[in-house]
């Protein structure tokens, strides 16, 4: 282990006294001390507050977007401070890298990142409440115990609570957190509680806690006009015209910034949101569209056809033996050519944010944004000031899905208000501007082939992926890993791509990649179990039979699990038997199957589906087993992440697309971009395997796995492979 | 032009013109911002209000058509009863995961609730299908619904 993640493992705590006798444990997690090594001594900042009247208060530090971040990370300190649930009450931090380390919603990375550093600090704020105990009666610290939010001697003669020890606690040494034994699982009170969201209540009276409910005094409104043709640039405007509509304050013209994902465009300022959206109308605008105006959805799939037609690529990204010959000396070759679409996130709270520029030339914003700390990087970089002169605050958000890993409406807030010193500006887009301004999951054409031997054994395994160049940025969506299964477990290797140029900007959706190319690769690898006589779940445990899990990699956060084909047989085994996969589906019904390993995940599930009268698909029953460690942290909110995945993916393979037509998106709102309503909810049964490995998040990784489980169980019921999402019904006429 | 509108019991003043669609009046006119922006064209429900206790859409409802119907929102629903008691369902099933569309599921829930005590399986679907929840948690919306359904049931038994 190389210094560097030894340094990211320490937690650094400080103490102090709260008035009125209370005490606050202040820490600073792992990245930060990672991210601030050279800078010095970082700020610490409280906390854990323990108050003299036993009430207790746990920042949470990272974006809520419903991924029950805000719940699990407060439980986290809880469990180790031995907290009575009860008596907590959650806050949300702001914007700081120094004090917090990331504070991300993306990745499903919360989990592995702070299931040790939170219990530390929790456990360090548990040891300060004994050592003042045991300072208090003149015992020994091995004599007490804690039963939630009280020391107790175990003889069992004195107690006291840890509101009536805080002052005291504020007085003792911090322990180095190193030092500390943390709970064992069997003694969890909190950690694998069902516990509710700590702002439903909140969001159940219908109080402003959203970004698009921040409320400022004087506070204007604005909208933005863009072009729908992406890349374009603007030609005039009237903004006169737009001014003089009722309500409209004023109206100007604001200049592309490419490097903060600024675009040019417009913006109308009313004292309401509607009127300055409506005054978007008289602008008039008129756009150069250049080159960019010719770009379809079907001129990127004529392309796709041209590169495979072609046989040659830009690059070849993976190569392993000698896949041509294996495809010669084949006994057997399957060839099949899938595609996806783009897609929208969708996000039910609308793109937001809301701007203060003060007149000191600093900047104040309230951002629904999962990352805002870049958000808050990228609006100092535009506006040449120092991020601390940046204070973000942190609102609840509607939804994030990865569309707020961008913060292109954060820089396009504060460029607006730096037009309007000491003004609040609160910017909103219209659900047509959102559908029309995302960042889109990458679409994709593979054209791919397997080679099979007499005995039906893969020798040989090939793609010709056809995607977008979208340069060298930090998350790349619109790729494929060499390693993609099953290239580990096949001798004769061969992958190559073209990259196409287009303006459409991309981004990362939920389980960005996985929840493309799981559709792709378990389907082809379902196409070669049929041509072998057998079914996936038994090739995908033949393909890994006997593989030992992978030694740990260097990760995004240090060191991780190395991918576990024995986690994949447990799952893969578990669901078989939750589905009773043996067994014939009723008359009428067929079941398919679909594995996928992403953000430390492994999902298997089964898929039910029928089609009505009408060759629409309904799915009946969804079986998911997931293997996300030894611990489910919250069953509520975990449960609730499955069951939304995997809602979420059958939306996707039915009904969703983004279709790109003279260079802009032709979907614009609810009508042409149906999201699954109630009557799509299959019954859903998730069954937890639970493996030694500390837990890992669940945001994302029971997407993948429905889609193909979905697409495979409509070829068992009609003979028709899907081929090309989403799924086009005129199949199974 | 001023509208005189009763919202939650209330006589509001709005000063604002006539096919300002009832949302923006509540949201940007008022400071009521519990009512929620989704869409704009009534196809996902987050701004579901009730006018006389139906359910209504209050992006597509312009101010000038409100006229003497009382309006009642979000931020009243916890004072009658089944809205209380599905306020308490959404609680006891986790239903949310935003939360961003529950206002309008609520609202959409107790009108529902107020005009069929007891509404079948198929009853709640068909009532719920306009009203769209991103991160799907349907299943639970409809667990909540039905205990207080079955609650409300046992109570006037």
């Amino acid at each position: 282990m190389s210094e560097a993640i030894q340094l990211s493992r320490r937690l650094f705590l400080k103490s102090s006294a709260v008035a009125g006798g209370g005490f606050a444990l202040a820490a600073t997690f792992p990245m930060a001390a990672r991210a601030n090594a050279a800078a010095g001594p970082s700020q610490l900042s409280a906390f854990i507050t323990i108050n003299a009247d036993d009430t207790i208060t746990i920042v949470g530090k990272n974006p809520e977007i419903g991924q029950g971040i805000k719940t699990m990370l407060p439980m986290l300190i809880a469990e180790e401070l031995d907290a009575d649930w009860d008596s907590v009450s959650v806050e949300q931090a702001d914007t700081n890298a120094a004090k917090y380390g990331p504070q991300l919603a993306g990745g499903s990375f919360a989990t592995p990142m702070n299931w040790i550093p939170m219990r530390q600090a929790g456990a360090a704020a548990r040891a300060m409440l004994l050592s003042a105990a045991a300072q208090r009666w003149g015992v020994s610290v091995s004599s007490l115990a804690t039963e939630p939010g009280r020391v107790v001697e175990k003889s069992g003669s004195r107690s006291a609570s840890f509101g009536e020890l805080a002052a005291d606690a504020a007085l003792m040494d911090v322990p180095d957190p190193a030092t500390l034994k943390l709970k064992d699982q069997a003694d969890f009170r909190i950690i694998g509680r069902a516990i509710g969201g700590v702002d439903s209540p909140k969001v159940v009276r219908g109080e402003p806690i959203f970004g698009v409910d921040t409320q400022l005094p004087g506070m204007v409104y604005a909208a933005f006009e863009r072009s729908p043709v992406f890349g374009a640039s603007l030609v005039s405007a009237d903004l006169d015209a737009a001014k003089a509509q009722p309500g409209v304050i004023d109206a100007f013209t604001i200049d592309a910034a490419p490097q903060v994902e600024l675009t040019q465009g417009v913006a109308v300022i009313a004292d309401n949101w509607w009127l300055a959206n409506k005054a978007r109308a008289a602008l008039s605008p008129q756009w150069d569209n250049g080159e960019w105006a010719e770009h379809s959805s079907a001129g990127y799939a004529q392309a796709a056809q041209e590169a495979w037609a072609a046989g040659s690529s830009d690059e070849v990204f993976a190569e392993k033996g000698d896949a041509d010959a294996a495809f010669a000396e084949a006994d057997k070759v399957l060839e099949a050519e899938y595609s996806y679409p783009f897609l929208a996130h969708a996000a039910m709270e609308p793109m937001n944010c809301t701007a203060l520029m003060h007149e000191d030339g600093t900047m104040e914003m309230w951002a629904p944004s999962q990352t805002p700390q870049g958000g808050q990087a990228a609006v100092a970089g535009y506006l040449g000031l120092e991020p601390s002169q940046v204070t973000v605050h942190i609102t609840r958000m509607g939804g994030g899905f990865g569309r707020r890993l961008n913060n292109d409406y954060m820089v396009q807030a504060a460029a607006i208000a730096k037009q309007m010193p000491g003004t609040p500006v609160n910017l909103i887009w219209s659900r047509e501007d959102d559908v029309r301004s995302d960042f889109y999951r990458p679409a994709g054409w593979h054209k791919l082939r397997a080679a099979l031997n007499a005995e039906g054994k893969i020798t040989g395994w090939a793609d010709h992926f056809v995607t977008f160049d979208l340069g060298d940025g930090q998350f790349n969506p619109a790729v494929m890993d060499a390693d993609e299964f099953p290239a580990k477990y096949v001798d004769n290797l061969h992958f190559e791509q073209t990259k196409m140029q287009t303006a459409v900007p991309m981004g990362a959706l939920r389980a960005p990649r996985s929840n493309a190319i799981a559709y792709v690769m378990q389907s082809f690898l379902d196409e070669v179990a049929h041509a072998t006589g057998k079914d996936l779940p038994t090739l995908m445990l033949e393909l890994t039979d006997g593989v030992e899990a992978e030694p740990p990699a260097e990760g995004f956060m240090g060191p991780q699990p190395g991918f576990s084909a024995p986690r994949l047989q447990a799952v893969t085994r578990k669901v078989m038997q939750m589905a009773d996969w043996a067994t014939p589906s009723p008359d009428g019904r067929a079941r398919g199957f679909g594995f996928y390993y992403s953000h430390m995940g492994y999902f298997a599930e089964v898929v039910e589906a029928s089609l009505d009268d009408r060759n629409n698909p309904v799915v009946h029953n969804v079986w998911a087993a997931g293997d996300v460690g030894r611990q489910i942290i919250n069953p509520f909110g975990a449960l609730n992440q499955v069951e939304g995945s995997i809602i979420d993916g059958i939306g996707q393979a039915m009904q969703l697309a983004v279709e790109i037509e003279g260079g802009a998106v032709k979907q614009s709102n609810f009508h042409n971009y149906p999201l699954p309503r109630m009557p799509m909810t299959p019954q859903i049964h998730v069954e937890w395997v639970l493996s030694d490995n500390d837990p890992t998040g669940l945001g994302e990784p029971a997407l993948p796995p429905v889609i193909p489980a979905l697409t495979n169980a409509l070829f068992a019921l009609t003979g028709k492979r899907v081929r090309s999402l989403p799924i086009d019904t005129s199949l199974f006429a | 032009m001023a509208y005189s509108v009763t919202i939650n019991g209330e006589t509001r003043e709005i000063d604002a013109p006539g096919d300002m669609p009832l949302l923006w009046a509540l949201r940007n006119e008022l400071g009521m911002v519990g009512t929620k922006f989704g869409c704009g064209i009534g196809m996902c429900g987050a701004c579901t209000v009730h006018v006389d206790g139906q359910a209504t859409r209050s992006c597509s409802l312009p101010l000038s058509a409100v006229g003497d119907k009382q309006v009642s929102t979000i931020e009243s629903l916890g004072e009658t009863p089944v809205g209380q008691a599905l306020q308490q369902a959404w609680l006891d099933e986790d239903v949310m995961q935003c939360g961003y569309c529950q206002a309008g599921q609520l609202m959409n829930a107790t009108a529902l609730l107020n005009n069929n005590p007891n509404p079948s399986d198929g009853e709640i679907e068909a009532a719920m299908q306009g009203n769209i929840c991103r991160c799907a948690c349907y299943k639970r919306i409809h667990s909540a619904i039905a205990r207080v359904a079955r609650n409300e049931e046992s109570a006037n038994v």
